[in-house]
């Protein structure tokens, strides 16, 4: 981890409250798609986590939704500005285990961090399948970006706007693949986890105090103990992760 | 030359500044970013006796200028942070530790501070009496002056070292809990430990927090941390240790004119990792330009 000064080149609605930004700076720090990087914003005393979208070796592109105070403050931002973040945290996902054609599952705002590792991939000659999951085609991004990227892409969304009507796993129907990677909310998580017939990992979120495995504030029980989700994960393989009971 | 040296119950410090308990871990993760020889000491993560996975998430909520936690004393337990924990810190850093000792019983406390009492490395045990008694309906051992009296006379039978009370703010008099613990036999008072609050969730309209209230701590609750230190300065004879909002070698200054001999930086470290390096450093400089030549000579002074 080290903490750096990026300058915002971009700051840009890309799909509804879904705003793409990049940001010019040291990334030495980033070791694997998957990553995240924590912001602080003026006036807030905790820093806010995103995932790496992608990076290269002076940019770092992230997109975020705007749900709450700091995140419509960072939308208010604009090219020229500078952001104080930490970067290079966490584990991020292992490529090493993605056999010959991987898919990538992402939902809404998860679907970020699956475009790097896309590229990733692709470059190293995997045949990619990727399967998007948005609640309408209005808060969709990236679909192009993706078939771009080299990747085979499924959509579904809740309302049917756009791709097949209904979640990921829907869109995911039927699909041979290697091995999978998946991020998004925790319900999706959880359903994607009951359609996969592979091994695979998942990227998860957790309310952080510092988001560098300082504070055990992030702390889930798996089988192969207690684990920092900022810092032994965010990304967890499946067979260690001990899903929530829901009664 | 501005001198930061000041010293606390019998330890030489090269300056005030430690990191509080709970927001440096066992210092591994800072070790990455800076040289921990230039901190003071180091206050490690409450241990307890039995490794504890603490409470449930989500544990962390924010506030105007801070925030709150419910850890719930996550850690590998005393035997784990002696085995492993010690040795692995003792490659990076080479001054004394201070071990922050947890305990939801009297003989827990004994328990744990009798090993840590064994360790060279450990120059400081410090209490953190902030847990329920769990022998006694859950009341916390800082709540009253005879909980905190039955702990630390206890403690003071199984070790030698420099025994360091944290208090919490949580109660209607500090300064009778100091007192007690002083009479007890402690070597100094830390204070202070987090303030109990909560948030709600608009969204959802339930409690941030899993378990509903934690630590409320941060720049917000200087003050009060100051407020604390003052008082319990005039009714106690042994050191302080301030500790609560600071983030800044001001705050440093002003906790030690309040009546602290060294101070901890909690929360800060959390968002600014290094706070307590960029503190060091510009510490000579402020105390030049309020014409500061030794800490140790202005311990208390505002009083
Ligand atoms: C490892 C990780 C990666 C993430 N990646 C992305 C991403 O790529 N794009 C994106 O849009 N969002 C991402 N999030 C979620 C993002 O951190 C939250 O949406 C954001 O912190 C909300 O801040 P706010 O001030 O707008 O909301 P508020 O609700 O006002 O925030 C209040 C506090 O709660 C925390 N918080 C709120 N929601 C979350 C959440 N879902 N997860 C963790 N902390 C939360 C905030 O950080 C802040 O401390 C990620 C979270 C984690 C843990
Ligand atoms: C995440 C977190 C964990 C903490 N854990 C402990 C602990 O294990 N033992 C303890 O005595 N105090 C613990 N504290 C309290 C701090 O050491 C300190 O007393 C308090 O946070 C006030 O200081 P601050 O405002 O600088 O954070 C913790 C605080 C935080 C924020
Ligand atoms: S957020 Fe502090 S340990 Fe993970």
């Amino acid at each position: 981890m080290t903490q750096e000064i990026f300058e915002i080149t971009e700051n840009r609605l890309i799909a509804r409250d879904i705003y793409r930004l990049h940001l010019l700076g040291s990334t030495a720090a980033m070791s694997a798609q998957g990553q995240f990087v924590n912001i602080r914003l003026d006036g807030k005393f905790l820093r806010r986590p995103i995932s790496v979208c992608c990076y290269d070796h002076e940019s770092v592109t992230l997109i975020y939704k705007t749900v709450g105070a700091g995140t419509r403050q960072l939308a208010a931002m604009r090219a020229g500005e500078k952001l104080d973040m930490l970067v290079g945290l966490g584990n991020g996902f292992d490529v090493s285990k993605s056999g010959t054609s991987p898919l990538l599952i992402g939902g809404g705002v998860g679907a970020a961090p699956m475009y790097g590792l896309c590229r990733e991939l692709v470059a190293q000659g995997k045949s990619v399948i990727v399967a998007l999951g948005f609640n309408s085609a209005e808060e969709s991004y990236y679909i192009d970006e993706f078939a771009s990227a080299g990747a085979q892409v499924l959509l579904a969304t809740v309302d049917g706007s756009a791709g097949v009507r209904g979640f990921v796993t829907k869109a995911m129907e039927a699909l041979e693949y290697s091995y999978f990677y998946a991020c998004g909310p925790m319900p999706m998580l959880e359903a994607v986890n009951s359609a996969v017939n592979t091994d695979g990992q998942f990227s998860f979120e957790e309310r952080m105090g510092c988001g560098f495995g300082a504070c055990m504030g992030c702390s889930c029980k798996t089988l192969t103990g207690s684990k920092r989700i900022c810092r032994d994960g965010p990304v967890l393989e499946k067979g260690e992760i001990l899903w929530p009971t829901h009664e | 030359m501005a001198d930061t040296r000041v010293n606390l119950a019998g330890l030489d410090l090269d300056n005030p500044v430690i990191p509080a308990s709970g927001t440096f871990g066992f210092g591994h993760e800072f070790s990455e970013l800076y040289d921990l020889n230039i901190l003071g000491s180091i206050a490690l993560k409450g241990t307890t006796r039995e490794p504890r996975f603490g409470n449930p998430t989500p544990r962390i909520a924010e506030c105007t200028a801070g925030m709150i936690n419910s850890v719930g004393l996550q850690n590998p337990g005393i035997e784990h942070v002696i085995a492993h924990e010690l040795p692995e810190l003792s490659k990076v850093f080479h001054k004394k530790v201070i071990a922050n000792i947890g305990g939801f019983s009297v003989e827990e406390f004994t328990y744990c501070c009798a090993l840590a009492d064994r360790q060279e490395q450990i120059g400081i045990i410090e209490l953190n009496i902030s847990c329920p008694n769990l022998h006694c309906g859950g009341m916390n051992f800082a709540a009253a002056p005879d909980s905190a009296r039955e702990v630390v006379t206890a403690v003071r039978k199984v070790t030698t070292k420099p025994l360091f009370v944290k208090l919490s703010p949580n109660v209607t008099d500090i300064t009778e809990i100091a007192r007690a613990c002083e009479n007890a036999g402690a070597d100094g008072i830390c204070l202070i430990n987090t303030l109990l609050g909560m948030r709600i969730d608009l969204r959802r309209q339930k409690p941030v927090i899993a378990n509903k209230m934690g630590g409320f701590s941060g720049p917000a609750i200087f003050p009060v941390a100051l407020r604390a230190v003052y008082q319990v300065y005039e009714a106690v004879s042994v050191p302080l240790i301030g500790v609560g909002g600071i983030s800044g070698a001001e705050d440093v200054i002003e906790m030690m004119l309040a009546g602290a001999s060294a101070v901890e930086v909690g929360a800060a470290n959390l968002v600014q990792p290094y706070v307590c390096k960029d503190i060091i450093e510009s510490l000579p400089h402020v105390m030049d330009s309020y014409g500061i030549g030794s800490l140790r000579e202005i311990i208390g002074k505002a009083h």
